[in-house]
């Protein structure tokens, strides 16, 4: 087992409002992890206080094996993490190369190597390498603002909803495209509404109600854990 | 026909200094969203400087290339340039960082760079007194470019630095890693952090940047009229008629918008009085709002 992150009865929220509250979850390299649950459960909260973005109020947060808590983003993408937001997840008057040099920042060699790699794994932006970004279509930003969090080789990628907005197609597309990264040696962890489409695609799934770990299991179980089923993936019990 | 084409002459020049100083003040907006009320201040506050050095420690030298100054200004040019980017970054870390840090709004932010401004205004009185003053005294001859057409060398001189730091300006923005990562910032400044820039690092770049294009806008606006402190501060309205003409936080938009405005308001006195030729900028400013609201080329760097 190779835990490359560990949250350690995380707390954290806005201001002085706790949101999360002692949540401890933990992610393996090459795995897929899914967070689903309710709106308002905390799920975006969670990766925020993960990569930095928020404080901390309480417990830890490890990755690879290292406390990454206080650190500001830049430093923890400097350690190999990555994070894809849902909205505003590229840069629109950037051209799409440019977004990407924007996501190698940090990258001081190979990085037409690395470029090269993207360009393979999304051949659609290939084409379009000149334009600005904002030319893109839907489908198309999502896989830039994948290409773009995985500029550096990250080992651990952190997906905000990755298939919000996304017609059902554009959505498998994605869902394929996460696995083959993850095929890589990445470990995904992500929220998603589409619960169901995304439980399927995973390993394992924790649910999150009211700021709390309500249920952690491999996502098949979830799936056909009835009352998880009903209460959080609206799947009806047949009669 | 001949009267126009001077005023255009004359409108380019003036665009020049609008659109350098407008360039700055989009700059620093498009990172720190805050429309920098001291800009005008800050652009005086150069011709003081330059002023200093040129006159005050009389570094200025004989003549050169038939300008009415000589390579003392250029040496001042450059020492501004420098001074002015080291003086904009710590404006920024005394009182603007800490504002941000608080979250104030918008408009704390504004009228503090206000206050910042009227310092500037008062310190600069203080050691150099409430009179206009001349880098180089003395009625300064002009040239033809053809027939009665009129340009006076230090104009030539006001339009060839334009064009020079427009390109400088160019290259770093879109040919560097800093120029990428700025218009980046710009854009989305969160998704910028979570690439691994540092968004404070950024701002003290751009922070210099800006202070760099204030100092030769300032300068140029000194060699061009008079040396007096409250040149920079009437040129503060043009200048964000400027930048919202062009789309607010676009540097190339700032540019010709400086241009718009400095002519139609040069050109204009063709026909109604010179009184009135402030106005005309913003009645194109006002008309292009309703009609275009996010300015001529977009809100984009």
């Amino acid at each position: 087992m190779n835990k490359i992150l560990e949250t350690m009865n995380l707390t954290s929220g806005y201001g002085d409002i706790t949101i999360i509250d002692n949540i401890s979850i933990y992610l393996e390299s090459s795995e897929i992890v899914t967070i689903i649950g309710p709106n308002g459960a905390g799920k975006s909260t969670l990766l925020k206080a993960i990569f930095g973005m928020l404080p901390i109020f309480n417990g830890d947060v490890k990755f690879k094996e290292n406390s990454i808590a206080g650190r500001n983003p830049s430093e923890i993408v400097s350690l190999g993490a990555s994070f894809v937001p849902q909205t505003e997840n590229i840069f629109p008057s950037l051209s799409i190369t440019e977004n990407l040099e924007i996501g190698g920042y940090q990258r001081s060699d190979n990085f037409q190597e690395q470029l090269d790699k993207m360009f393979q794994l999304f051949p659609e932006l290939a084409k379009k390498s000149n334009e600005k970004a904002s030319n893109l279509s839907g489908g198309q930003r999502q896989s830039l603002a994948l290409a773009r969090a995985l500029m550096l080789d990250p080992v651990m990628l952190l997906l905000d909803e990755p298939s919000a907005a996304l017609s059902p197609v554009m959505r498998q597309f994605i869902f394929e495209k996460i696995k083959e990264i993850a095929a890589l040696g990445v470990g995904i962890l992500m929220i998603e509404q589409n619960a169901e489409e995304a439980l399927r695609q995973s390993d394992r799934g924790y649910v999150l109600a009211g700021g709390k770990i309500a249920f952690h299991d491999t996502a098949q179980a979830i799936l056909a854990n009835p009352e998880v089923g009903q209460l959080f993936l609206g799947i009806q019990k047949e009669k | 026909m001949e009267e126009i084409l001077q005023l255009v002459v004359f409108g380019i020049v003036i665009g020049s200094i609008i659109g350098l100083g407008s360039m700055g003040l989009t700059l620093s907006y498009g990172i720190t969203k805050f429309a920098n009320f001291a800009h005008g201040d800050i652009m005086s506050l150069a011709m003081y400087i330059a002023y200093f050095i040129v006159v005050d420690l009389g570094l200025m030298g004989p003549t050169v290339f038939s300008l009415s100054f000589g390579w003392g200004m250029f040496l001042a040019i450059a020492v501004t340039i420098i001074l002015l980017a080291i003086f904009s970054i710590a404006i920024d870390k005394l009182i603007y960082k800490k504002l941000r840090r608080d979250k104030s709004n918008i408009v704390t932010m504004a009228i503090a760079s206000l206050g910042v401004g009227i310092i500037i205004r008062a310190v600069v009185t203080m050691f150099w007194g409430p009179f206009a003053r001349n880098f180089v005294p003395g009625i300064h001859e002009a040239v033809p470019i053809t027939g009665n057409i009129l340009i006076k060398p230090d104009q030539i001189f006001i339009i060839a630095l334009t064009i020079v730091v427009t390109i400088v300006m160019y290259y770093l923005l879109y040919h560097t890693k800093l120029g990428k990562a700025m218009r980046a910032t710009a854009d989305n400044p969160d998704l910028a952090a979570v690439s691994g820039i540092n968004i404070n690092n950024i701002l003290a770049y751009t922070w210099a940047i800006t202070g760099a294009l204030t100092a030769v806008a300032g300068i140029m606006l000194g060699i061009q009229a008079q040396v007096y402190i409250n040149l920079g501060f009437n040129l503060l309205l043009p200048m964000f008629a400027a930048v919202i003409l062009g789309g607010i936080g676009n540097p190339w938009g700032a540019l010709i918008g400086g241009f718009v405005v400095a002519i139609s308001s040069e050109v204009s006195t063709a026909w109604i009085a010179t009184g009135y030729k402030p106005a005309v900028p913003f009645v194109i400013l006002i008309i292009m709002l309703i009609v275009r609201p996010r300015g001529i080329f977009g809100s984009n760097i």
